[in-house]
């Protein structure tokens, strides 16, 4: 740990870390306390700026949009995962072709850059003559992108563990997918859980692009919001609100990850216990 | 073809902004991603506090919020105008420095704790400690995931099409104007793109072979 750098502060030391202590927190509170003076001076504290959080039709509609962020996510999160599953075992296939294609394929769109991939969807296919909607094209775009992600998560995974494994099943006359099924995978799932977890998080955070072609998500209610006269143009009080939403939702989706990580360690270490007790 | 050629000008205009953008928004980021990862891991817990709070609030905002922050929020502050392509600057290298900072922490954590000690042994402050022993030996560890990061970077620019920049994602949006095929498009855009990450992979192999520590 990062403590390693350091040896435990002496009286002397304590006394220097008070000073850069106080140095740091007045930095910070400066930087603040000069946003939060510039939001008070431009009048974002006022009452009348706030007041659309009282409106029972604004909440709902809010409401709604959180939805539609959410609904996004969740398609796009099974969708992806899916795609990474087939993907990952097409990398890993024993099979020449299926390897190359599957290889070209995930390499492809990960280095497209999703909001391309949305705007393939959304402005190029027309051109095409197929015309999808907005929430068509930001899944499909998260599908592309973060199932290719996910697919090299997995692969990663399955090729991380210790190749006894795979030969020992091997040995004792497992087929292929036997084999895949219940001893790669189980031990791999368990590994990568917290990796796939951050990358639901960029998933989620990347439902945001719907904002730029007009998918009626989090994000383009809040501008939508914050251009109504009739409400004072809340834009920066409806920003901060959206903001905290999203921060409160990835956060939830990060502990999620961080939890599961540590019960993974937990159960790894109590593997070698219970050996004993099934022995009886 | 006939679209990229009788358009070339415009797809050469737009990737040079792209590539403005990411030279400024990298730079930017290398140097407060860096300054965050030290802090993340200095003895005084204040700092350590600062670094972790910074990096829990941008890696749970999406890059788009950031973006709508700079653009449409922060000029009702009356604070400084800055024109869309710095608002594009700031954004991106505000959102990136949390991605940073925790590569060049994860990399500081490799280097074995022994480094460390025998600075001290040796009487470093932890000032010098960071900078000449610590770091140098990190650079090398972190070199693969930071290329990933500014890859990450790059194709991050994108987002900027949609707030007035008239960079490689806005390609599109100026040809419709004049009628092009959108699909044709957005698929020489997307080579672009596939071959600028390409080119950054090719630097990253390059760079791990070059740098690789045997430990």
């Amino acid at each position: 740990m990062s403590t390693a750098l350091f040896d435990a502060p002496g009286h002397r030391a304590r006394a220097r870390h008070d000073v850069y202590s106080v140095v740091a927190v007045l930095a910070v509170a400066g930087v603040l306390g000069f946003v939060v003076y510039r939001l008070w001076v431009t009048g974002q504290f006022d009452g009348d700026v706030w007041t659309w959080l009282s409106y029972p039709r604004v909440r709902h509609d809010l409401l709604a949009a959180l939805l539609a962020t959410l609904s996004a996510f969740g398609l796009g999160a099974v969708l992806a995962l899916t795609f990474g599953a087939i993907f990952a075992a097409g990398r890993l296939s024993d099979h020449r072709p299926v390897r190359a294609v599957a290889t070209f394929v995930v390499e492809l769109f990960r280095a497209i850059p999703l909001l391309i991939l949305i705007f393939f969807f959304y402005y190029g296919l027309p051109a095409a003559d197929i015309r999808v909607s907005p929430f068509t094209a930001v899944v499909a775009g998260l599908t592309l992108y973060n199932g290719s992600v996910l697919a090299e998560v997995f692969r990663a995974g399955i090729l991380a563990l210790p190749r006894g494994q795979g030969e020992a099943a091997f040995a004792l006359g497992l087929r292929k997918t036997q084999v895949t099924r219940f001893v790669l995978l189980p031990q791999a799932l368990r590994a990568m859980l917290p990796a796939v977890v951050s990358q639901l998080v960029v998933l989620l955070k990347d439902t945001a692009l719907g904002f730029l072609i007009t998918y009626n998500e989090l994000l383009y209610y809040a501008k939508y919001l914050g251009a109504q006269p009739v409400l004072d143009r809340p834009l920066i009080p409806v920003t901060i609100v959206v903001a905290a939403m999203y921060i409160a939702l990835n956060l939830l989706l990060s502990m999620l990850a961080t939890y599961l990580e540590r019960r993974n360690r937990r159960s790894r270490r109590t593997v070698v216990r219970p050996a004993v007790v099934d022995m009886e | 073809m006939g679209v990229l050629t009788s358009n070339s000008g415009i797809f050469l205009q737009g990737f040079i902004i792209t590539l403005e953008l990411f030279g400024l928004a990298a730079a930017g980021s290398l140097l407060l991603g860096t300054l965050l990862g030290v802090l993340r891991v200095s003895p005084v817990p204040v700092c350590r506090a600062i670094g972790t709070t910074y990096v829990g609030v941008f890696r749970n905002t999406p890059l788009t919020l950031v973006f709508f922050f700079f653009v449409f929020a922060y000029p009702l502050l009356d604070i400084v105008s800055i024109s869309y392509f710095t608002a594009a600057v700031i954004a991106l290298t505000v959102y990136t420095a949390a991605f940073v900072c925790e590569v060049v922490r994860a990399g500081i954590n490799t280097v074995p704790a022994g480094q460390a000690e025998a600075c001290r042994a040796l009487g470093m402050s932890f000032g010098q400690l960071v900078t000449s022993v610590v770091l140098p030996q990190a650079v090398r560890a972190v070199v693969p995931p930071l290329v990933s990061t500014m890859i990450a970077l790059l194709k991050n620019t994108t987002v900027a099409a949609g707030f007035s920049v008239a960079e490689a994602g806005a390609i599109r949006s100026v040809l419709s104007e004049r009628g092009e095929n959108q699909l044709v498009v957005l698929a020489w855009v997307a080579l672009g793109f596939v071959i600028v990450v390409l080119l950054l992979t090719l630097l990253q192999r390059a760079l791990e072979r070059r740098w690789a520590v045997a430990r």
